[in-house]
């Protein structure tokens, strides 16, 4: 059992406390967006009215503060993902921007012709493609790992792929429509093996647990701080140095040079190499922010307790007559997808939402992993630690009423 | 009836209930009664693919005015798209093109046809107007 004051928590949360078509907001859209404790609404805030000022720029007092603590923002996120570097954490826009960096950057640098790039058929489409867009360019070759049943990836099938042309391996470490938490660490070390160099999409996986880059030895992570509690507009990509040192800059403008002249252009070093232009530095402020949040609630605590709510909430669906989960994975975060038998899931959200039950419904932007289960899409359920029993005897509650309109 | 007083008969008929629910399950009946598309468009061609749910439109001349036909994948867009079909159903393609859409916002189904919703239903209402503008200039052309 946890030991986590969800009530007290909940109040962390105003947005949690409205009510939705007269009725209590049940708030299962976490996978898509998390919502904001106080702490970071006041802290955005707090920069506009008393801070704000262009970092790293002006000679001024507000610029010289405020750079400073943007600076410390960065070590924040080096420290909650164990990067050894603080110059290794880069700030992006969010997920799809730190993906399609790498794509681009890596991609200019080490994909030749013929080459060969490994993703997973639990992608979201920000993994598939920038990477099929480069190997357009580059007239390389993208090879998909292929899913059981259960929605786990086939580590076997995995190691076939690999060849003597693979120059980069792709995967989530935790599936957006799932929930299926992969054994990254294995695909990692397999990776290896071979010198091939691995990304990890971990934008469904630093709100649920810890992870620590250095242990799983992953050469590039990449999260965004909208689904880990943070503000919009803010993204996190960790490379190790080695690789971003030969890597060329992704976009070009102020900051993340060394010298212009008409002639020629001289990078700046890491991390600024890969920040051109203004950074969003009210929202990196605000992320480590939400960081701070997390960790003072405990990481381990919110693993515990959302594995406890997703147990709960898979057994009371489980018993729902002709409702059947997608993905069934041993290991999984707190998300259930489901379909129910007979009813459009499109029917299905639009009767929930109206009972104040927010569930995301569709593909997931994961259309290859739909036709993989020879499905349209699914509902998804995606709670946090906010999230309650009783809320998931709401929606439970709400699937009764479905079946009945439609059954 | 002009497309106007079907449209302010449907008004009518949704100013009854209060509560959503009654209203999903009054679209779940005009669903049903919805006559049914000709299998032979419920194909790629008239598919008109939104991103929750599909829908499959067809059009025709008959006389001076247009006849529509549609299904759809799920219930609720279904009823929706038989509302549409109800009011612009057999009206002349110049009626179709200049008078608005004004019943979907009265009864609060409006959100349906927001470009976020990608159930198809926004782009039916395009598709149905480009048949009438099609229809249009052909009827015009023959005078």
């Amino acid at each position: 059992m946890s030991n986590l004051n969800i009530q007290k928590i909940r109040n962390d949360f105003p947005i949690l406390s409205q009510q939705v078509y007269k009725k209590p907001l049940v708030y299962f859209d976490n996978g898509a967006t998390t919502q904001k404790p106080q702490v970071v609404i006041d802290e955005e805030l707090k920069i506009y009215t008393h801070e704000n000022s262009n970092i790293h720029r002006g000679v001024h007092y507000l610029s010289e503060q405020l750079t400073q603590r943007y600076e410390d923002a960065r070590k924040v996120v080096q420290k909650f993902i164990n990067a050894p570097h603080d110059h290794e954490v880069i700030f992006t826009s969010g997920t799809t921007e730190s993906i399609n960096t790498i794509a681009f950057s890596f991609g200019e640098k080490y994909i030749h012709e013929g080459d060969e790039i490994i993703i997973s058929t639990l992608e979201h489409h920000a993994n598939i493609v920038p990477w099929q867009m480069l190997c357009e360019r580059k007239n390389a070759v993208l090879k998909v790992i292929p899913v059981n049943e259960k929605g786990e990836l086939l580590v076997g099938e995995y190691e076939k792929l690999i060849s003597t042309k693979t120059k980069i391996v792709a995967v989530n470490h935790v599936s957006n429509a799932l929930g299926t938490v992969n054994d990254v660490k294995r695909i990692i070390e397999i990776a290896h093996q071979y010198d091939i160099p691995v990304l990890i999409d971990g934008a469904q996986s630093v709100q649920h647990g810890k992870v620590d880059v250095q242990e799983l030895d992953c050469d590039f992570f990449v999260f965004s701080g909208h689904k880990i509690y943070g503000p919009n507009g803010i993204g996190v990509l960790y490379g190790k140095e080695k690789w971003l040192n030969q890597m060329p800059p992704f976009m070009t403008g102020g900051e993340m040079i060394k010298k212009v002249t008409f002639e020629k252009t001289t990078f700046n070093e890491l991390p600024f190499k890969f920040e051109a232009g203004t950074p969003n530095y009210v929202a990196a402020i605000g992320l480590a922010k939400a960081i701070d949040y997390i960790q003072n609630v405990g990481l381990e605590n919110i693993s515990t307790y959302e594995k406890e709510l997703l147990d709960y909430a898979t057994q009371k669906l489980e018993a729902i007559e002709g409702l059947k989960i997608v993905g069934t994975a041993k290991e999984k975060v707190s998300v259930i997808s489901f379909n129910l038998e007979n009813i459009h899931h499109y029917d299905a959200g639009m009767v929930i939402d109206k009972m104040g039950i927010a569930v995301r419904t569709g593909h997931h932007c994961a259309e290859p992993l739909m036709q993989r289960f020879n499905i349209e899409g699914t509902i998804r359920a995606s709670f946090s630690f906010y999230n309650t029993k009783e809320e998931v005897d709401k929606l439970c509650d709400a699937i009764s009423t479905v079946k009945q309109m439609f059954g | 009836m002009t497309l106007n007083e079907r449209q302010d008969e449907i008004i009518e008929e949704f100013s009854i209930f209060d509560d959503w629910m009654d209203k999903y399950n009054y679209l779940i009946e005009l669903s049903k009664d919805l006559p049914e598309i000709d299998p032979k468009y419920k194909t790629q061609q008239y598919l008109i693919e939104g991103c929750q749910s599909k829908v499959w439109l067809y059009a025709d001349l008959e006389g001076d005015k247009v006849r529509y036909s549609a299904d759809s994948d799920a219930i609720i867009t279904k009823g929706i798209a038989a509302l549409l079909i109800r009011v612009l159903d057999n009206q002349k393609p110049e009626d179709i093109l200049n008078n608005e859409l004004y019943f979907l916002d009265d009864i609060g189904l409006q959100q349906n046809l927001s470009p976020t919703r990608s159930n198809g239903l926004l782009a039916m209402v395009k598709q149905m107007k480009l048949y009438a503008m099609a229809y249009n200039a052909k009827l015009k052309k023959e005078e």
